[in-house]
Order: C-alpha cells, then sequence, then structure tokens
C-alpha cells in the first residue's frame, strides 16, 4: 500500500483515479489544483503523485519544480497526466524533475500498470 | 481490476458543462485583437480537460471533437495564429455542439453528427490552411533507439548508462530491472560496471555513478523493453541489440538451458485502448429527459455555519431537557428564557438552510452576454449589455425558472427597443444601444430590472393595435399606465412583421405569468425615444412565504403579506352593486371587486352579512380585489407545501401549510382569484379609475 497524491483540476478524473488506486488498495490524497497540491506536500511526504499538467493556479509542471525543491520531495516519483504524446511537452516534464508520465485517455488498469512501475 | 467508469459519467457531465459555461464567457469576453493570455489559458483548460475526460469515460465524439477544438486553441494560446472574429463564432457553435452532444450523450438519444462533421471540418479547414502546424497533433511516440530488427527469439543484449543526474527524477533504475526482470520470469542477468565511481571523498551520494549490462536470453518484446525505459531514454544512454547465436552461447551458462525461449511469453499485461462505448440507440428520437438529479454546490461557509447552529441547537435542547426533569414552577422564567433561546435557534437555523439554496443571480446572467451578442449581429444592431447586481443571491427554484422570462424580454428589448444604428444617429443617440441588467433585494423581494435605452413603447401604437384585437373598446380614454399594461394581454403583439426573434407565438402575457407562478410581479415604464424599464420582482424563495392568517368561516386561509394592500372593517355605504349582481367596495376614488372566500370555496358561515366582515384588499397584475373574510388572525412566515405534488391542483389555491398546533391551512392564490371574480368587472374598474 502506498500513499498517492492525486491532483488534477477535474473533479471527474480525480475521482476515477483516486477510486481505482483505492481500490487497489492504496492511500490517496486529492488536490485539484498545484498550489493546494504544494501546500500539502510541504507538510509530509508521499510515495508518488500522480498529477495533471493543465491546471489553474499552479500547473503541473511548476508543482512538479517546487516539490523537487522540497527534501522530502527529492526522490519521489512524480507522474504527469498528460494528453499530449509529442516528444515536446514530455521534455518539458522531465526538465521540471517528472519522473514519468501516464499519457490520457488511460483506463484504471492502465494505472495500475504504470504505477506499479514506480512503486516498491 | 474492472472498475465501472459509468459511476464517474455525472460528474464528467457537471464539470464539463461548467467547462463550456467558462468557454463561453471567456469567449465573449476576449478582445479580438491582443487577447488576454490568462481568458486563452482558461478557454484552453476548459476544452482540454473535457478532451482528457472523453477520452478516459469512453465518449469518443466528444474527445475527438474537443481534440481539434484544443489543437485550434493551443495554436492561439502559443501566439502561432491570431484569434479572429470568425475563429471567435466558430468556437462559439462549437460550444454548443459540445453541450448538444454531451446532452445527447447524458439522455441517451444518438448524437446528431451532422452539426458535429461540419464544424470539425471547418476546424481542419482553418488548421491546415495555414502553414501553422499543430504541435502535438498524435505523432507516434519516436522510437528509442534505431530500430535494430528483431532478436529472432534469441534475446537482447541491453547497455545502460545512465546520466548522473538520473535519480533526481525519482527515477531508480532498480525499479527498471525489475520490471524486466518480470518480463522474463528472472531469467536474465546483470553485470554492474562501475568504472565512472569517483574516490569515496568526493562521491556525492544523489548521483548515480555505475551502469548496467543486461543480458536476458529470453524471446520478449522489444517494445515492452522499450516501455521499461520509456521515461529515461532522454536521461541515459540505452542500447539495445538482439541477442546473436554467438552472445547465446557466450552467456550459455547463465541462461536455464530447460526454458524454451519461445514459451516465455510477457507477463506485462498490455494496456487495452479504451473500448468506445456506443451510444445506445433510443427507439425513436425522443425529447431529451432530463435524468440528471439536480445538484447545488454550497460554499463551506454555508455549511459550517448550519453545523454551528445545529450545535447550539443541540445545547437549547439539552439545556431545556434538564430544565424539564426536575420542573418546578420556580423555574418558570428559566423556562421561558430556554424556549426564547429555542425560537432564536430555529428562526436562524431556517435562514441558513434557507441560504443554501440561494445562489448568485449571475448563474441566469451569463448566459445573456451570448444572447445579446447573437440576437444583435443578427439583426445588425449594435449593443452594449451592462450587468449589475450579479452577485444577488435567489433561490435556485426561483432562478431556473426566471431564465426564459428573462430572455423573452432582453430579446424584446433588443428587437423592438433598441432603433437601427441609422435611426439611433438621426435621433441624436450614440449608435450603440444600451441593455442594461440589474439585480438587488429590496424588502424581501428580489428586483430584476431590464432597461434599454432605445425608442420606448410607442403608445399610440398599442393601444390602436389593442382596439383592433378588440382588446378595449373602441374609443376608451386609458391611462399612459394601462396602455403599458395593454402589452401583458393574451393576444397582443405589435411586431408588424414576424421576426425571427420575436412574436413567435409566445407573448409577453406567458412572461407575466410566468412571472405570477413565482409570486412575482413585473411592471413597465417607459418613456418615447429614451427607452423601457422592465421590472420584475420576486419573493426570495418559493419555500417560504410571510403570510397573514385569516378566518373565514372554521377555516383558516393564509393571504401572501406582498400582496396585500390594506385590510378594512366595512361599512354599509362603501358597497355599491354592479350590474345586478357583483359587489364592488368603493375605496376612496377607487371601485374595488368584491370576492367572496366563502362563496369560493362553498364555506358555511353564520356570519352572511357583509357589513360585518372585514375585506383584505389584495393587488395582483395591478389591479385590487377586496376579499371578504371574518376574521384577520396573525402574521406568521409559513412553509409552503405543494398541493398538486400531495392532491391536486385546487383553482384559487396556490399551495399548502402546516400551522403550529397541525392543523392544514390553505393559501390563497390570489391571481387567479382575480380571474374567478368574473373578467367582466375588468373594463368596468378600468373606466371607473379612468374617470
Amino acid at each position: 500500500m502506498a500513499k498517492i497524491l492525486a491532483v488534477d483540476d477535474s473533479a471527474s478524473m480525480r475521482q476515477m483515479v483516486s477510486f481505482t488506486l483505492k481500490g487497489a488498495g492504496h492511500d490517496v490524497i486529492e488536490a485539484s489544483d498545484g498550489a493546494e497540491a504544494l501546500k500539502f506536500a510541504q507538510g509530509q511526504g508521499v510515495d508518488l503523485v500522480l498529477s495533471d499538467v493543465n491546471m489553474p493556479n499552479m500547473n503541473g509542471l511548476e508543482l512538479c519544480k517546487n516539490l523537487r525543491a522540497l527534501p522530502s520531495y527529492k526522490f519521489t516519483p512524480i507522474l504527469m497526466l498528460t494528453t499530449e504524446s509529442s516528444g515536446d511537452k514530455k521534455m518539458e516534464g522531465k526538465s521540471a524533475g517528472a519522473t514519468g508520465w501516464i499519457v490520457k485517455p488511460f483506463n484504471p488498469d492502465q494505472l495500475l500498470t504504470t504505477i506499479k512501475k514506480v512503486l516498491g | 481490476m474492472s472498475i465501472d467508469l459509468s459511476q464517474f459519467h455525472q460528474v464528467f457531465y457537471e464539470e464539463s458543462y461548467e467547462g463550456l459555461d467558462a468557454m463561453e464567457q471567456g469567449l465573449l469576453d476576449m478582445e479580438l485583437v491582443d487577447p488576454d493570455p490568462e481568458v486563452i489559458n482558461t478557454i484552453f483548460r476548459a476544452a482540454h480537460s473535457m478532451k482528457g475526460g472523453a477520452g478516459t469515460f469512453g465518449f469518443t465524439q466528444v474527445a475527438d471533437f474537443t481534440h481539434v477544438l484544443e489543437t485550434l486553441l493551443d495554436q492561439i494560446r502559443s501566439g502561432q495564429r491570431a484569434m479572429s472574429q470568425d475563429i471567435q463564432n466558430l468556437l462559439l457553435k462549437s460550444v454548443d455542439c459540445i453541450r448538444q452532444l454531451l446532452q445527447d450523450l447524458q439522455s441517451g438519444t444518438q448524437a446528431d453528427t451532422e452539426e458535429t462533421t461540419t464544424l470539425k471540418s471547418q476546424f481542419e479547414a482553418i488548421l491546415n490552411d495555414e502553414t501553422a502546424t499543430a504541435s502535438d497533433d498524435g505523432q507516434p511516440p519516436e522510437a528509442t533507439t534505431p530500430a535494430s530488427g528483431d532478436s529472432d527469439g534469441q534475446g537482447w543484449h541491453i547497455r545502460f548508462i545512465p546520466e548522473l543526474t538520473i535519480l533526481q527524477t525519482g527515477n531508480e533504475p532498480a525499479r527498471m530491472f525489475r520490471q524486466l526482470a518480470d518480463l522474463c520470469d528472472n531469467n536474465m542477468q546483470v553485470t554492474l560496471e562501475y568504472q565512472r565511481l569517483p574516490e569515496f571523498t568526493s562521491l556525492d551520494p544523489e548521483m548515480c555513478y555505475v551502469s548496467w549490462e543486461i543480458t536476458i536470453p529470453c524471446a520478449i518484446e522489444k517494445n515492452d523493453i522499450d516501455e521499461v525505459f520509456e521515461w529515461v531514454i532522454d536521461d541515459a544512454e540505452i542500447i539495445i541489440t538482439p541477442l546473436s547465436g554467438h552472445d547465446i552461447a557466450d552467456h550459455s551458462s547463465s541462461a536455464d538451458p530447460s526454458n524454451e525461449p519461445q514459451e516465455v511469453q510477457s507477463e506485462q499485461p498490455k494496456p487495452t485502448p479504451v473500448e468506445p462505448k456506443p451510444v445506445e440507440k433510443a427507439a425513436a428520437k425522443q425529447p431529451a429527459k432530463t435524468q440528471e438529479s439536480s445538484s447545488i454546490r454550497v460554499s463551506i461557509d454555508k455549511v459550517d455555519s448550519l453545523i454551528n447552529m445545529v450545535g447550539e441547537l443541540v445545547i437549547t435542547q439539552s439545556m431545556l431537557g434538564q430544565l424539564g426533569q426536575n420542573f418546578d414552577i420556580s423555574r418558570v422564567q428559566r423556562l421561558q428564557e430556554g424556549l426564547a433561546q429555542l425560537e432564536h435557534n430555529t428562526r436562524e437555523l431556517q435562514e441558513s438552510v434557507m441560504k443554501i439554496r440561494m445562489m448568485p443571480i449571475s448563474f441566469v446572467f451569463s448566459r445573456f452576454p451570448r444572447l445579446v451578442r447573437d440576437v444583435s449581429i443578427s439583426l445588425d444592431k449594435k449593443i452594449e449589455l451592462v450587468m449589475s447586481g450579479e452577485s444577488t443571491e435567489l433561490d435556485k427554484t426561483v432562478m431556473e425558472k426566471i431564465g426564459d422570462p428573462m430572455v423573452h424580454l432582453i430579446r424584446n428589448s433588443i428587437d423592438h427597443g433598441i432603433e437601427m444604428p441609422a435611426d439611433r444617429k438621426a435621433a441624436g443617440k450614440s449608435e450603440t444601444g444600451t441593455v442594461k441588467l440589474d439585480a438587488y433585494h429590496q424588502s424581501g423581494n428580489i428586483v430584476i430590472e431590464i432597461k434599454d435605452d432605445g425608442a420606448g413603447l410607442d403608445t399610440d401604437r398599442i393601444l390602436a393595435k389593442a382596439m383592433e384585437k378588440g382588446l378595449v373598446p373602441e374609443g376608451a380614454s386609458l391611462s399612459q399606465e394601462q396602455i403599458f399594461d395593454l402589452i401583458f394581454q393574451p393576444g397582443f403583439s405589435t411586431a408588424d412583421v414576424v421576426s425571427d426573434l420575436s412574436g413567435r407565438g409566445v407573448g409577453m402575457d406567458v412572461v407575466r405569468r410566468n412571472i405570477a407562478a413565482l409570486n412575482g410581479s413585473i411592471e413597465v415604464s417607459s418613456e418615447r425615444g429614451k427607452g423601457s424599464r422592465f421590472v420584475i420582482r420576486l419573493p426570495l424563495t418559493l419555500a417560504i412565504l410571510d403570510g397573514q392568517l385569516v378566518k373565514v368561516g372554521q377555516e383558516i386561509y393564509i393571504f401572501p403579506l406582498v400582496s396585500i394592500v390594506e385590510s378594512i372593517q366595512l361599512d354599509d355605504r362603501s358597497i355599491n352593486q354592479v350590474g345586478g349582481h357583483s359587489d364592488v367596495l368603493q375605496l376612496r376614488d377607487e371601485y374595488v371587486p368584491i370576492v367572496k372566500l366563502d362563496e369560493i370555496f362553498h364555506i358555511d358561515t353564520e356570519n352572511r352579512s357583509i357589513e360585518d366582515s372585514i375585506i383584505v384588499v389584495v393587488e395582483t397584475d395591478g389591479e385590487k380585489i377586496g376579499v371578504v373574510v371574518d376574521e384577520l388572525l396573525g402574521q406568521q412566515q409559513v412553509v409552503i407545501k405543494s398541493l398538486e405534488e400531495n392532491y391536486r391542483r385546487v383553482d384559487g389555491i396556490s399551495g399548502a401549510t402546516i400551522l403550529g398546533d397541525g392543523t392544514v391551512a390553505l393559501i390563497v392564490d390570489v391571481s387567479s382569484l382575480s380571474k374567478m371574480s368574473g373578467p367582466s368587472l375588468k373594463i368596468s374598474d378600468s373606466s371607473h379609475q379612468a374617470a
């Protein structure tokens, strides 16, 4: 069981991700944008961060940079949920410090398979 | 694990509708020249979220459509393409189109694909037209390494030389090896190369100095290996080469000879594409039924204050409980205090609960900029919409019902009120007409004003029309107010030519009726050449009413307090007979028709003489009627219960309530009461007034 921070401004995506992860026995903390996620992260560490890229207030890339600056998030896997399958956007994510990405649309099984890559 | 994604559909619909509203708002607010990047971002984000959600939940049609939308928006966002009127129009149309698609999906009707296809091809035409290319148009993920052929089922040799900083993106080589091991059933050999390791003193523990050589003598797909290293291809040198027979010989000692390479299958489940869910075909194209259970969003503040209030109620309750256990007369003072406290708590609680249903009127107002824009374009008029008081709160039910009447009024203002630019100029006015919307609270009501600076109502034409239609007797002289009032009469329409916008059979009479159904009223004032002003007054809520309790016989009836003008004790002289059977009351210089509740509702009363009764003068639709009752009781707030839901509709009654002693009292529907009193009285009343 891992503690996972799920960040997405879309409530339906957030619920889907959260429901899937909880169903697999994980502990999920939800945040609706980067700023909210960062505020949580400043208080405690998690095992994995899943974050959307396009969000109001603080987008996923900024969140990623900010998280990497926190000592407890230096090596935490951070996966970006992105609809952009192009290399550019992925590189942007990487240079912000993201571990990897999950390309939307994805289904619950794909999500679980992917996060298995970085947990444990 | 299989998860039923349909449980998230409702949330998806709701947030998509919100997203569409935000897009629409953003598009309307946007300056075409040098648009605010934040506005573009908001629009882009909404499209983007919808695309992501639609794809995930299997709404491929929506996903495909939003994809082209998003591509275009991304170009605008990144400055590759300038915003134009055409693009704005197209985007607005697509907002409508997506909304329709979602509604069709939601109600299970077959979506009409024609418009989607048309719009989509228009987008594609724009996208292909210019050389600005889409940046993320579904390029296939680039190959990790030059294609190195197939392994012939022999296996693979991998050199993995990560950059020093690889750990800082959270990529842990050990996890990748574990994945590889899973792929080949632990049948692999990993050799560590540590030549890059520096002196211990200069070693940075956060760096990765080592590299690896991995041999997998199994027939696994190269794609699977690529996928393992997918996230680090730019942070590492990865060379994957198929094992030749020679390599196999070299490493045969480590490979389990009994393991037939061909039989080893990849254990990694392949991601399955999201299957597009076929839209359930409705047997016939039925009108979309709204199956959604409507919900409201309530701010946390309101909920908190509610919980707070309940807390206080519980304290009061326990205090009273304690008091009751050992009660003696000496403590009656405290009991009274407690009860007063309880009353206070209950009232506050009631107010807080009502507040939950209250929403800012901006929910209704927000659709008008689009309306005004579309209507003014189609009529070639220049119109500025000015809105104020958007944060004024109103009951959700009232809000839902006031939208259509307002649309009608605004359309009317634009269509009939505001003149063509040339006419305006000739009249010495600015070419751009103004329509002002305002909302504010006034003594327990919400007041909505719709004001335009157009031509104003043409009293001569209205009167002529009304006479032509037989609504007013030929040659009658009416006051200006009465003439204005004519536009609310059924069967009245001044538009000489029935335009696309107004005059579709839905007249102002319907507007007035709808507003009256909400216990509200509408008034109009106008000045030739200066403009007109419509004022709608509505109760803040439909659930609670300030009522005047009256007694007729043994029954208690309730009048909405807002409709009562005055209550008077009768004396003989003020009653006149008109036409032999109708009574009218002479009220100062007016004559008011009299309605007897006991006759209408067939109540037995001992007191048959009208002279001893009390008359409650109520006003509805600008007309007064006197209602005869036996006794005036108190005034109190009553909670309205629907009679239609619990019984059936009854003429003259708008609802029921339960009084403090548990008895049921009926609430009088004042506007239908005036109709029951007989339409013949109207004209005579008017002529008396005019005289």
